[in-house]
C-alpha cells in the first residue's frame, strides 16, 4: 500500500508524516511521533486508553485513520502540562486524590476530562459518571476519577473568577 | 526554647513513614503520560510478531502452507511448531507440572490457540502475513463440560499422554483427568453428615472468566549475538522466575539473560504465566538477529492467555438445629482447559482452595477437587486472588446462606455464633492451615452496626409486603459476606513454583549523603511499590520516605525474588524490607555509638537518629551517620551502609474483612442497581491509608463485573462467545457505585511489621457480597441458589421462574 503525506498539529507542533492511510492514528502518534502517551487497550473503541482531542472532540485514536486526521489538531495529555513543565490542573488532581493506579488508562482519562469540563464546567457527579463512561480503568473503581475530576472542575472555575 | 522545626512529631511527620496517606511517587511521570509499557519501547530494526490462531476448539493440524505469507515484502519469517521442534521449544513446561504446546504440534485443543508465529517489519504487514498464512484443519469433536469430558467415551483430548495415567499430581483415572487433590478427613466429615441434625447441600459454580489488565500481554525479545546476551522486556509478574524459565528451555545461561518487566498496565494474574509469544519472540529474535516485539491484542488476550475460575464446587454442610456448623464436604470439578497452566504453588495443584473452611470453627472437613482437560484456553490464574481463595470464599459463604435457608436463621447471625472466636488464634482450620490473628466478632458487630443491619432488615421485609402488594417492582437483597484470606505466599517449606521457593528480597543501599535506593524482588503492576515501600524504610531507619529510589523489575540489578502476585508483595518483600532495613540500623547504631564515644548498647533509636540513653542532646542523625559510614575509618567495621534480606516467611498471613452490599432488583428487567456498599477491610498494620482505599475501591469493581456480568462464554462447539470488550464486561463509571470503606487492624503476630496485604481482600469479599444480595432479594420467594454471573437476563430468568412476571 503506497503512502502519502499528511500534516497534523500534535499539541500545538505542526507536523508532517508520511503514512499508509490505513495506518491508525494511535500508531501514527505512538510510533512515528513519539507521542506515547495515549495507549492502546482493546482496538475496538471500548476502553479509551487511546483518548485524544481531535478538533475539540475526544476521539479513540485507535480507530481513526491517519488519513481521517489530515489537517487535525490533536491534544494529548502531554499537551496538558503547565508551559513550566508543571502538571496541569487534571494532572495535579488525579495524583492529589488517588485518580490512577496503574497509569495505563490515565492518558486517556485525562484527556477525556480535560474535554469534558470544556463542555460542562461545572458538572454534577453523575454527568462526570455519564460523561466519562467511555473511558476504563481496571484499578481505580472510578471513585477517585470522579473525585478528582470534580476537584479539577472547582479549581479551574476558581482559576477562571480569578483572572477575570 | 526547642527548635519548632526538631520536635517529635515534625521529625516524625517528615519521614512520611508507615501510616502516611503518602501521595504516589509514580504518578508524576503517569500523568502526563511519561510512563514507560513494553509497547512504549522501540529498538533500532525491531521486527514484529503476530500469531496465526485455530479457529477450531479441537482439531487436527494437516499442512500449514506459508508460501503466500513469506512472499509478501517485509515478511522476514514464519515460524511453525516444526521449526521449534529442532531446539525442543515446541512445547513449553507450564507452571503446574503440565506442558502446553507453544505452536500446535499435530492439533489444536482450543480456539485461539496459537498456529504459526509471523515476523515482520512493522506490525501492519505482520498483520497482513498471518492472513496469507493458510491453515489446513481436520476437525474433531468438542467438548467444553468438564463432566462429559470425564465419560468414559469422551474424545482424548491430550493424545501425547494418552495411557499415561500418572499424572504431575498423582493418579489420572481417564484421560482426560489430570489429578485428584484431597485434603482433610474424609471418613470423619461423612460420618458427621450422616448423624447432622441439619445438612444443607448445594451445587456452586464460579464461571469462568477473565483477569482482563487494560494493558495486554507482551514482550520485546533482543538477542545480542556479538556479546551473546538476551535481553527481554515483557509483561512480567515474576521476572526473575521468567529468567530462569527461559534459562532451563532455551538453554542460554541464565547471567545472559537480562529479564527487565517495565511498568506494567495492571496484571492481575493476568502476567504470571509464561505464554508462546514470549518463547517465539526470543526464538524470533535468535533466528533473525534482530529485536522482535510481540503485543497481543485484546481478542487474543481474552481468548489465550490466562482465564480465572471454572469450579463446579459440589458442597454439604452440617449443622446442628441450632445452627452450630459440626461439618463441611466439598468436591470441586475444576475445569483447566486444554492444558494444565494453572499458577499455583507446586504442592497445591488446586490452590489453597482448602481455605474453604472460611471464617468458621468448622470441627471436621473433606475437600476433594479433580482437574478436567477440556477444549478451553489453558491459565487457571489467581484473577486478584491468592491462588483460588476466591473459589474457597465464594464457596464458603453461599454455603452459609444456603445452610441459613434450611435453618430459616438470619445469615448474619448464623456467621456470628460460628466464627472462629479471638482467643482462639492462632487457630488451626480442620483442612491444614494454621490462622495467624483476627477478630471476627469485632469487625463483624462493627459492620452490622454502621449499616444499622436491623434498620435495613426492616426495610426490606416493608418491601417484600409492598411487592406483594403491587406497589413496587423492585425487589431489596443485602448481601453478607465475612471472608478471610489467605495470602504472602510463602514458606519455602511448603511454597514453590517450579522447585524456586517463594521467598522475596530487599536490597537497600545509603548513600553518603543519606538518601538511598532500594531494590526489590517483586514488581508493581499499579499498587504503588515505590510509595509505599520507601514508607516502610523511612519509618525502620528515619531517611525520609522522599529521599529514597525505589527500584524494581530488571532482574540484571535487582535481588531475587518471586514477584507480585497473591497479595504477596506486603507480606513477604515488605517483610524483606524491613529486616533489610533492620540490618542497616543495627550498622548504624554501632556507628553512631563510635561517633558519640559511648558502648553500642548506649545509644538508642529515635525516628531518625540515634540518641544517647539518658542525654537526649547527644545523639547523631541517620545523616551524619551515612557520610560516617563511608568517610571515617571505625575500627572493627566495614565502609558501607548497605543490607540484602531475603525473606522466607514463617506462616501466610491471614487478613479478613466483612462486607455488606445492598441492592434494589429489578424483577422486569433484570437490573441489579447496587445502592449502598460497606466494606470494613482488617490488612493488619496499614502502611499507606490513602493506597489500602484504593485497592479496596479497586478490587470491589472487579468483584462487581465478576458477580454481575463478566464471563468467558463458550458455545458447544468451543467458540469463545465473549471475545471482546463488547461482550466482556468491564464496568463503566456509570455502572459502578461508591463505596464506604472501614476498618480494623489486627496485626500479623510473625510479620515484620503486622502487614497482612489487602489487594486481593476486596476481590474474595466482594463476589460473594454482590452475590448474597442478588440471592437474598429473591430468598422469599424460594430461591436457594443461582449461578453467577447475575447479568440482566439470568436475573429476569431467576424472576421468571419464581414466578414473579405473574
Amino acid at each position: 500500500m503506497s503512502k502519502h503525506h499528511y500534516k497534523i498539529t500534535v499539541n500545538g507542533k505542526p507536523r508532517d508524516v508520511l503514512a499508509e492511510p490505513r495506518e491508525l492514528l494511535i500508531h501514527t502518534l505512538r510510533e512515528q511521533l513519539g507521542v506515547k502517551g495515549p495507549h492502546i487497550g482493546c482496538e475496538t473503541s471500548h476502553c479509551g486508553a487511546c483518548t485524544v482531542d481531535m478538533n475539540g472532540k475526544s476521539v479513540k485514536a485507535c480507530t481513526v485513520f491517519v488519513a481521517q486526521a489530515n489537517g487535525a489538531e490533536i491534544t494529548t495529555v502531554e499537551g496538558l502540562v503547565n508551559p513550566d513543565g508543571s502538571l496541569g490542573v487534571i494532572q495535579e488532581m488525579f495524583r492529589e486524590h488517588h485518580g490512577l493506579q496503574c497509569g495505563y488508562c490515565t492518558p486517556g482519562m485525562i484527556t477525556r476530562a480535560h474535554r469534558l469540563l470544556q463542555e460542562n464546567p461545572t458538572p454534577t457527579e453523575e454527568e462526570v459518571r455519564f460523561g466519562m463512561a467511555g473511558n476504563l480503568c481496571r484499578c481505580t473503581g472510578y471513585q477517585n476519577i470522579v473525585k478528582a475530576i470534580l476537584a479539577s472542575a472547582d479549581m479551574l472555575n476558581a482559576q477562571k473568577e480569578a483572572a477575570e | 526554647m526547642k527548635d519548632a522545626v526538631d520536635t517529635p512529631e515534625t521529625r516524625s511527620a517528615g519521614l512520611k513513614g508507615m501510616g502516611c496517606a503518602r501521595k504516589r511517587v509514580e504518578d508524576v511521570r503517569f500523568t502526563q503520560g511519561k510512563g514507560n509499557y513494553v509497547d512504549d519501547i522501540q529498538l533500532d530494526g525491531m521486527l514484529f510478531g503476530d500469531f496465526v490462531r485455530s479457529p477450531y476448539a479441537h482439531a487436527r493440524v494437516i499442512s500449514i502452507n506459508a508460501e503466500a505469507a513469506l512472499a509478501l515484502p517485509g515478511v522476514v519469517a514464519v515460524l511453525t511448531a516444526a521449526d521449534l521442534a529442532p531446539l525442543g521449544l515446541h512445547w513449553m513446561p507450564t507452571l503446574a507440572g503440565d506442558k502446553q504446546m507453544v505452536l500446535a504440534d499435530g492439533k489444536v485443543l482450543f480456539q485461539g490457540q496459537e498456529v504459526a508465529y509471523v515476523i515482520a517489519e512493522d506490525r501492519y504487514i505482520a498483520a497482513d502475513a498471518v492472513e496469507l498464512v493458510e491453515v489446513e484443519y481436520e476437525e474433531l469433536p468438542v467438548v467444553v463440560d468438564p463432566f462429559k469430558a470425564l465419560e468414559p467415551d469422551a474424545p482424548i483430548l491430550r493424545e501425547d499422554i494418552a495411557g499415561n495415567m500418572e499424572g504431575a499430581h498423582g493418579p489420572r483415572r481417564h484421560d482426560n483427568h489430570i489429578f485428584t487433590w484431597e485434603q482433610g478427613d474424609k471418613d470423619a466429615t461423612e460420618a458427621v453428615l450422616a448423624e447432622a441434625d441439619v445438612v444443607a447441600e448445594e451445587m456452586i459454580y464460579y464461571h469462568r472468566t477473565h483477569p482482563c489488565p487494560l494493558e495486554t500481554c507482551g514482550c520485546v525479545a533482543s538477542m545480542d549475538k556479538v556479546t551473546g546476551k538476551l535481553t527481554l522486556w515483557g509483561t512480567f509478574q515474576a521476572p526473575h522466575a521468567v529468567r530462569t524459565v527461559a534459562a532451563l528451555i532455551s538453554g542460554i545461561a541464565e547471567h545472559n539473560i537480562r529479564v527487565i518487566s517495565p511498568d506494567i498496565g495492571g496484571g492481575f494474574g493476568n502476567k504470571v504465566g509464561v505464554y508462546p509469544g514470549y518463547v517465539c519472540s526470543i526464538v524470533g529474535s535468535i533466528v533473525t538477529g534482530k529485536p522482535v516485539k510481540w503485543i497481543e491484542d485484546r481478542m487474543e488476550n481474552l481468548m489465550s492467555t490466562a482465564f480465572a475460575r471454572d469450579y463446579w464446587m459440589r458442597g454439604k454442610i452440617a449443622a446442628t438445629k441450632e445452627g452450630k456448623i459440626t461439618g463441611l464436604w466439598c468436591h470441586t470439578t475444576a475445569d483447566h482447559g486444554g492444558f494444565d497452566a494453572c499458577a499455583d504453588p507446586t504442592k497445591f495443584p488446586a490452590g489453597f482452595m482448602n481455605i474453604c473452611t472460611g471464617s468458621y470453627d468448622i470441627p471436621v472437613a473433606y475437600l476433594a477437587v479433580d482437574g478436567v482437560y477440556t477444549n478451553k484456553a489453558p491459565g487457571g490464574v489467581a484473577y486478584r486472588c491468592s491462588f483460588r481463595v476466591t473459589e474457597a470464599a465464594y464457596f464458603i459463604e453461599r454455603m452459609i446462606e444456603v445452610l441459613a435457608i434450611k435453618l430459616n436463621m438470619d445469615a448474619a447471625e448464623l456467621r456470628r455464633i460460628n466464627f472462629i472466636r479471638a482467643d482462639q488464634f492462632p487457630y488451626q482450620s480442620a483442612l491444614g492451615w494454621e490462622y495467624d490473628s483476627g477478630d471476627y466478632h469485632t469487625a463483624w458487630d462493627k459492620a452490622l452496626k454502621a449499616v444499622d443491619y436491623a434498620g435495613l432488615r426492616a426495610e426490606q421485609a416493608q418491601r417484600i409486603e409492598d411487592f406483594k402488594a403491587g406497589k413496587t417492582r423492585k425487589l431489596m437483597g443485602i448481601g453478607l459476606t465475612h471472608f478471610t484470606e489467605i495470602v504472602g505466599a510463602g514458606p519455602v517449606k511448603n511454597c514453590d513454583i517450579l522447585g524456586l521457593g517463594m521467598f522475596d528480597s530487599c536490597e537497600i543501599r545509603i548513600h553518603p549523603t543519606g538518601s538511598a535506593i532500594a531494590r526489590l524482588g517483586t514488581i508493581s503492576q499499579g499498587q504503588g511499590h515505590a510509595t509505599t515501600f520507601a514508607q516502610i524504610i523511612a519509618s525502620e531507619i528515619g531517611i525520609p520516605a522522599d529521599d529514597i529510589t525505589l527500584e524494581e523489575g530488571d532482574t540484571d540489578t535487582a535481588p531475587y525474588g518471586l514477584g507480585t502476585y497473591g497479595s504477596r508483595s506486603t507480606p513477604v518483600a515488605g517483610a524483606a524490607t524491613a529486616m533489610a532495613a533492620r540490618k542497616i540500623r543495627a550498622k548504624a547504631q554501632m556507628i553512631a555509638a563510635y561517633l558519640l564515644e559511648v558502648h553500642d548498647d548506649d545509644v538508642e533509636f529515635d525516628i531518625d537518629r540515634f540518641v544517647v540513653k539518658g542525654a537526649p542532646e547527644r545523639f547523631k542523625t541517620m545523616k551524619e551517620i551515612a557520610f560516617a559510614a563511608y568517610n571515617q575509618a571505625i575500627p572493627g567495621l566495614e565502609p558501607g551502609l548497605e543490607a540484602v534480606s531475603y525473606y522466607d516467611p514463617p506462616n501466610m498471613t491471614y487478613p479478613f474483612g466483612a462486607y455488606i452490599c445492598v441492592a434494589d432488583v429489578d424483577v422486569d428487567t433484570g437490573e441489579v442497581g447496587i445502592r449502598s456498599f460497606y466494606a470494613l477491610d482488617d490488612c493488619g498494620t496499614r502502611i499507606n491509608p490513602m493506597i489500602i482505599e484504593g485497592q479496596v475501591h479497586g478490587g470491589l469493581t472487579e468483584a462487581l463485573a465478576i458477580a454481575l456480568g463478566q464471563e468467558i462464554a463458550y458455545d458447544d462447539m468451543g467458540n469463545v462467545k465473549t471475545g471482546t470488550l463488547m461482550d466482556f464486561f468491564l464496568p463503566t463509571a456509570w455502572e459502578t457505585p461508591n463505596y464506604t470503606t472501614d476498618h480494623t487492624v489486627t496485626p500479623s503476630p510473625h510479620h515484620p511489621i503486622g502487614a497482612k496485604g489487602v489487594g486481593e481482600s476486596p476481590n474474595v469479599g466482594g463476589v460473594p457480597a454482590f452475590s448474597n444480595a442478588v440471592h437474598d432479594a429473591f430468598r422469599p420467594f424460594g430461591l436457594t441458589q443461582s449461578h453467577m454471573p447475575h447479568d440482566h437476563w439470568r436475573v429476569w430468568q431467576t424472576a421468571n421462574k419464581l414466578g414473579l412476571h405473574g
